[in-house]
Parts: C-alpha cells; sequence; structure tokens
C-alpha cells in the first residue's frame, strides 16, 4: 500500500462504508481541528465517540467522552487518532485488541507511523495516514460549502442540498490522484525531530 | 467507477460547475447577493470561526466565484484557489500572507511595468523590500538570498516581450532557500503553462487576459499548489501561529495542503477587502469555457504575424520565442510546446517615431493598455506601461524606446498582417 497518495476510491470506499467512527485525542475546545472533524462528521451522520481520558464526565455534541476505545460499548468500524506521530503504536496496538476488531485506522493530517500502519494491514485492517477525514468528505461530496477547494471531481448531476445528519453522494466521477505532499513532508520531518 | 483523468478542454467546461441544487440551472448562475442568511445562531457561529466553510458575505466568498476558483484550481493543478478583483489584488493578498515589514521577495527584472511599480513603490511603503533578479541568468536570483528573502517572484512568459523563463531553475533556487515559488501565469494561461508540474508553490493570474479573454472583467486568482511546508522554522507565522482572529487556530494545522488558499481568504481576502464582483466571476467563466480555442488560436494567429515582421524591411528585431532563432525557443519548446503565446514585442528602425506613426496608422489593431484580448491590440511601453520606468530600466525590462508590443487577436490572421503591412508603409 502506498501512503504518499491515495486514489480517491479508497477514500471513497472507506467513507461510504463506516458508520461508527471513534476519535482518539477529540478536544472539547471548540478551537482544536478535532473538534471541528468531530463536529462535520457528527452533522454527516456518523456514529462518533470522543475518547479522551483527560474529558471522562464531559461530552462532545451530547456523545460522553471514554476513557480508552476499551470502554466503548459498540463495535467500531473507524479509528480516527488525532494525535502526533510519536502516539500513534500504543493506540494502534490497543485498536487490534478489540474485538471485532475495527475496519480502518485513519491518522489525521501531519500524523504518520508507517510501523504502526503496516502492524494495522497486517491484521487486515485499511490504514489511512496524514489525511484529514472532513477534508476528504467534503472533497469528494464536492459540498457546495467548500469555496474554492479542488474537488478533483465533475458531475452533471445537480447537487444536493447539505442539511444536517444526511450523508452527502460521494460517488462522483473523480479524477487524478490525491497528493499532499506539503503535509506529508510536514509529517516526515516532525517524527524526526520528536 | 474508475479514476480517468479528463482532459484539459472537458475541465475548461466543467470542473467547479455542476447544476443549482436548488434550481437545476445548468449555466452558472449569477449570484448577485451581498450576504446570505444562515440557518441558526449555531451556524452562523461555526461559519465565522472558521469550522464549517460556507457563505457568509460576498467580501469573504460567493457561489458563483467559488466555481471560477475551482475551475482555475483545476485547471492548474493546484489544491485550491481564491479569486479577486484584480491581478494587483492577487499579487496583494498572497505577499500579505508571507511578508512582514522589513522581509524581502526576490522578483524578475521582466515583469509586466504594473508589477515593477507595484513591488517598487507600494510595497515598499508597507516594509516590503524587493531585490531584482535576471530571470535570464538564475545565479542572480542565488545571489540575490538572505536570510530576509520569503518569497521568489517570476513571471512564466514576461510581460512585454514574451520571453520564457526557466521556471525549474528558479523553483531549484527557492526549494534550496526554503521559500515558496510564486508564479504569474497570465500571458500563458495554464493551456500553455502549467508552473505548479515545474516547481510553482502558488500561481496567480490577472483574469483580466487570456482566462477571462474578451477584454470585458478585470479579475485576479491565487491558486495554492499545496506543496509548500509553512510550518517550518516558523517562518510563516500567519499560516502556522494561532490567529488571534480566529480564537487561535493555527491555518496549516487546520487546512492542511490547501492551508494558503484559506489564508488568502480569511486573512488577506477578509482584511483587504478586494473582492471580485460575481457578474466578472461569470463573465470570466464563459471565458474560461473556450480557453483552449482561444489560446491555440491566439498562439498560431502571433506566430503568423510575427514571421511576417521578421522578414519586413521597416522592422529591425522580432522578439518572439516561437521563432526559431528567437534566444528563447528552446525554453519555449521545452515549457510550451503547443505555442509561445500571443504578447510580443519587435523594434522598429525608424525609433520612438516610427513606433509612434505605427500606432496610428493601425486599422485594426487597437491602441490600448491591456492584452490577452479577443482583438488584436498594439501599444508603445516606452510612452505608457513602462513610461514611469526610467530609460536604462526600460531597456532591461524590455521596453525600449523602438519597441512596439502586440497582443495578437483571434481574427483572420490575414488581416491582421494586411493592417500591420499597410500601417509600416504609411
Ligand atoms: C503579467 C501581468 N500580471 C499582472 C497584471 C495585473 O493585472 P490586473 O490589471 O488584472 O490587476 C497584468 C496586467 O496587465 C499582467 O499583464
Amino acid at each position: 500500500m502506498n501512503h504518499d497518495a491515495y486514489d480517491d476510491n479508497y477514500i471513497r470506499s472507506i467513507l461510504n462504508n463506516v458508520k461508527s467512527i471513534a476519535m482518539v485525542g477529540a478536544s472539547p475546545v471548540n478551537v482544536r481541528p478535532s473538534y471541528f472533524a468531530f463536529k462535520y462528521l457528527a452533522q454527516r451522520g456518523y456514529d462518533m465517540i470522543p475518547v479522551n481520558p483527560g474529558h471522562v464526565g464531559k461530552a462532545l455534541m451530547g456523545k460522553p467522552f471514554v476513557a480508552s476505545l476499551a470502554d466503548i460499548d459498540r463495535p467500531i468500524d473507524m479509528i480516527d487518532i488525532f494525535r502526533n506521530s510519536s502516539h500513534i503504536m500504543p493506540v494502534v496496538e490497543e485498536a487490534l485488541k478489540l474485538s471485532p476488531l475495527p475496519k480502518v485506522i485513519w491518522m489525521q493530517l501531519g500524523a504518520r507511523d508507517d510501523a504502526a500502519a503496516e502492524k494495522a494491514e497486517a491484521a487486515g485492517l485499511k490504514v489511512v495516514m496524514n489525511r484529514c477525514p472532513k477534508i476528504e468528505y467534503g472533497r469528494l461530496s464536492s459540498e457546495i460549502s467548500w469555496m474554492g477547494v479542488n474537488s478533483r471531481t465533475l458531475s452533471s448531476k445537480r447537487a444536493p442540498i447539505p442539511t444536517q445528519g444526511m450523508r452527502l453522494s460521494l460517488n462522483r466521477t473523480s479524477f487524478g490522484g490525491g497528493q499532499t505532499a506539503a503535509s506529508d513532508r510536514a509529517a516526515k520531518n516532525k517524527t524526526e525531530t520528536t | 467507477m474508475t479514476d480517468r483523468l479528463p482532459g484539459f478542454s472537458t475541465l475548461a467546461v466543467h470542473a467547479g460547475a455542476q447544476p443549482d441544487p436548488t434550481t437545476g440551472a445548468r449555466a452558472t448562475p449569477i449570484y448577485q447577493t451581498t450576504s446570505f442568511v444562515f440557518n441558526d445562531a449555531d451556524h452562523a457561529a461555526s461559519l465565522f470561526g472558521l469550522q464549517a466553510f460556507g457563505n457568509i458575505y460576498t467580501r469573504i466568498g460567493n457561489p458563483t466565484n467559488a466555481v471560477l476558483e475551482e475551475r482555475v484550481a483545476a485547471l492548474e493543478g493546484g489544491t485550491a484557489a481564491l479569486a479577486v478583483a484584480s491581478g494587483h489584488a492577487a499579487q496583494l493578498v498572497v505577499l500579505q500572507q508571507l511578508l512582514k515589514p522589513g522581509d524581502e521577495i526576490i522578483a524578475a527584472r521582466k515583469l509586466y511595468g504594473g508589477s515593477i511599480n507595484q513591488f517598487t513603490h507600494a510595497f515598499k511603503a508597507f516594509g516590503w523590500n524587493v531585490a531584482w533578479a535576471d530571470p535570464d541568468e538564475v545565479e542572480s536570483f542565488e545571489r540575490a538570498v538572505t536570510p530576509h528573502t520569503k518569497a521568489i517572484f517570476i513571471e512564466s512568459i514576461a510581460n512585454p516581450a514574451g520571453s520564457i523563463t526557466d521556471i525549474e531553475a528558479i523553483a531549484a533556487v527557492a526549494r534550496k532557500a526554503g521559500v515558496p515559488l510564486i508564479v504569474d501565469n497570465t500571458l500563458a494561461s495554464p493551456y500553455l503553462i502549467k508552473p505548479i508540474d515545474h516547481g510553482a508553490d502558488i500561481v496567480v493570474h490577472s483574469l483580466t487576459k487570456f482566462l477571462g479573454g474578451h477584454g470585458n472583467s478585470l479579475g485576479g486568482i491565487i491558486v495554492d499548489a499545496g506543496t509548500f511546508d509553512w510550518s517550518k522554522d516558523n517562518k510563516y507565522p500567519m499560516l502556522s501561529e494561532p490567529r488571534p482572529e480566529y480564537h487561535g487556530i493555527r491555518i496549516q494545522e487546520t487546512f492542511g495542503n490547501f492551508a494558503f488558499a484559506i489564508a488568502c481568504r480569511v486573512l488577506g481576502l477578509r482584511d483587504l477587502g478586494p473582492a471580485l464582483s460575481p457578474f466578472n466571476a461569470f463573465m470570466i467563466l464563459t471565458g474560461i469555457e473556450t480557453l483552449p480555442l482561444r489560446m491555440q488560436k491566439h498562439c498560431d494567429n502571433a506566430k503568423a504575424v510575427a514571421e511576417f515582421l521578421s522578414t519586413h524591411p521597416a522592422v529591425s528585431a522580432v522578439n518572439y520565442a516561437g521563432l526559431p532563432g528567437d534566444r528563447y525557443n528552446a525554453l519555449q519548446r521545452k515549457y510550451a510546446p503547443k505555442g509561445a503565446g500571443a504578447v510580443f514585442t519587435f523594434s522598429l528602425k525608424g525609433g520612438y517615431d516610427a513606433g509612434v506613426n505605427l500606432v496610428s496608422n493601425l486599422k485594426l489593431f487597437s491602441h490600448l493598455a491591456n492584452v490577452g484580448d479577443t482583438r488584436s491590440l498594439v501599444i508603445h511601453p516606452a510612452s505608457t506601461t513602462h513610461s514611469q520606468l526610467d530609460d536604462a530600466a526600460k531597456v532591461k525590462s524590455g521596453a525600449a524606446p523602438e519597441v512596439v508590443r502586440l497582443s495578437i487577436g483571434i481574427e483572420d490572421k490575414e488581416d491582421l498582417i494586411a493592417d500591420l503591412d499597410q500601417a509600416l508603409r504609411a
């Protein structure tokens, strides 16, 4: 699996098929990227679970924080890791102890751990590194509010009007691969210095 | 469903434009409105806090303009774009994200005269310094790098002389210096040259020229290549530091590989204000649909006119990179194999006065200060666009007194040649 550039179809099939997403490192602080992504994905109809031991007892958009993946009371399709590259491995190891196993490990923009990815893939999981599911969802659905972003998709069908809790179609004709050269470089640099 | 790469002409017609969600309108509607209602207080708060993107106020974004932005981002191969009121506004907004007072850019000496003025006077007043380098001598860029350098600025095909810049060589200098390369791609358009493929980190355009293409609307655009790491060494605090105006958001951390386009919108356009009218965006979008057809015709006509002039007894020299003997011909074949563009200069044996006479004798060419129109245009740079420069700077930027600039339109080439011939004989 090449983790430098993902085919749109790979990302699309993940976002089309997962229903529950545990977000490790979710923050209740409303200027953190994890908060934006959590809220956005919840509004698109995903069953979101915030995981952060520092905030147990609080809730994010009505969803109670849990301390660890093991504390979640239902099967999780995807684990979205909002942690630095150096904190990825323990989360992946914990995820691989779950039963049933999650289907996808997703590491946020700026986060990349190739060894952890290999471990998850060896167990049959799909892995995405250094991407944001909010950005990918907005891009692939060509959501009307994504002003000026190159969605790399075309469609001659009438665009849907997004409303709360509605899943948008991600199945548009795509062109070009997904390149985030700069952020890949940034993630590698961070890994080297931490 | 397979991921298939559509061609340039398909993107020129379709990219960014889906039938309207409410009416089904197939052409892109002109959303001629200043503002947009919020669903509720929470929606308004998320829009203002950058947690969600959506329409707030046309100074910050507009659905018609958004189609134009996605279209040009797709044609250039960038991650995102931001449309603004003019090419000059694009340059201002880009540099505001990169420079603080006391910082520097290195700019090619061969630039549109208006850009030379903007950098020399307006930007200097902001405390942004410019070091000039010679695009024909790449080492001059390397020599100009200092600890204060924040960006390098070049034109892909330079106005007025139509010279071709070695983008890859200068991109290598920028990479080594750890600064972004900004390419003004106005005269080439992405049909001829895609600077991002050659190492550009940011592309700017005056949409006023070939992209709009009909001489009826001013506009500018900024394209983010998504290639630059803005957080390295904290050199670009607008992108890497918490922004007080947005409760401490860090732009690159939040927006990844289209962070620069977002910074230009939410820190540049929002606060400086040079918004593009949605009506102009519509006119420019309509122009872009025929860009590949027009641009090829512009280039083919220009080559025929340049060939004619190069054998004319009243002409002492023709600077057109598409001519086999031209000093930029090798670069043209590498960077712009489909054509050398439609803006070029030639020199008259009769000097300054012959230039003035030629302009007044032409019947089809219009004497005006623009390029990239369907109509053929003529100007005498020394007395107009480049008149503020001293004589030495005029020569260095390709606008010596005997030089005339043409922008070749999409009329029949035989008529253009006949008009030039009668005016040169008159
Ligand atoms: C190469 C180039 N860049 C920038 C500009 C400035 O664009 P605008 O007139 O849209 O501000 C021009 C205008 O002539 C130009 O030719």
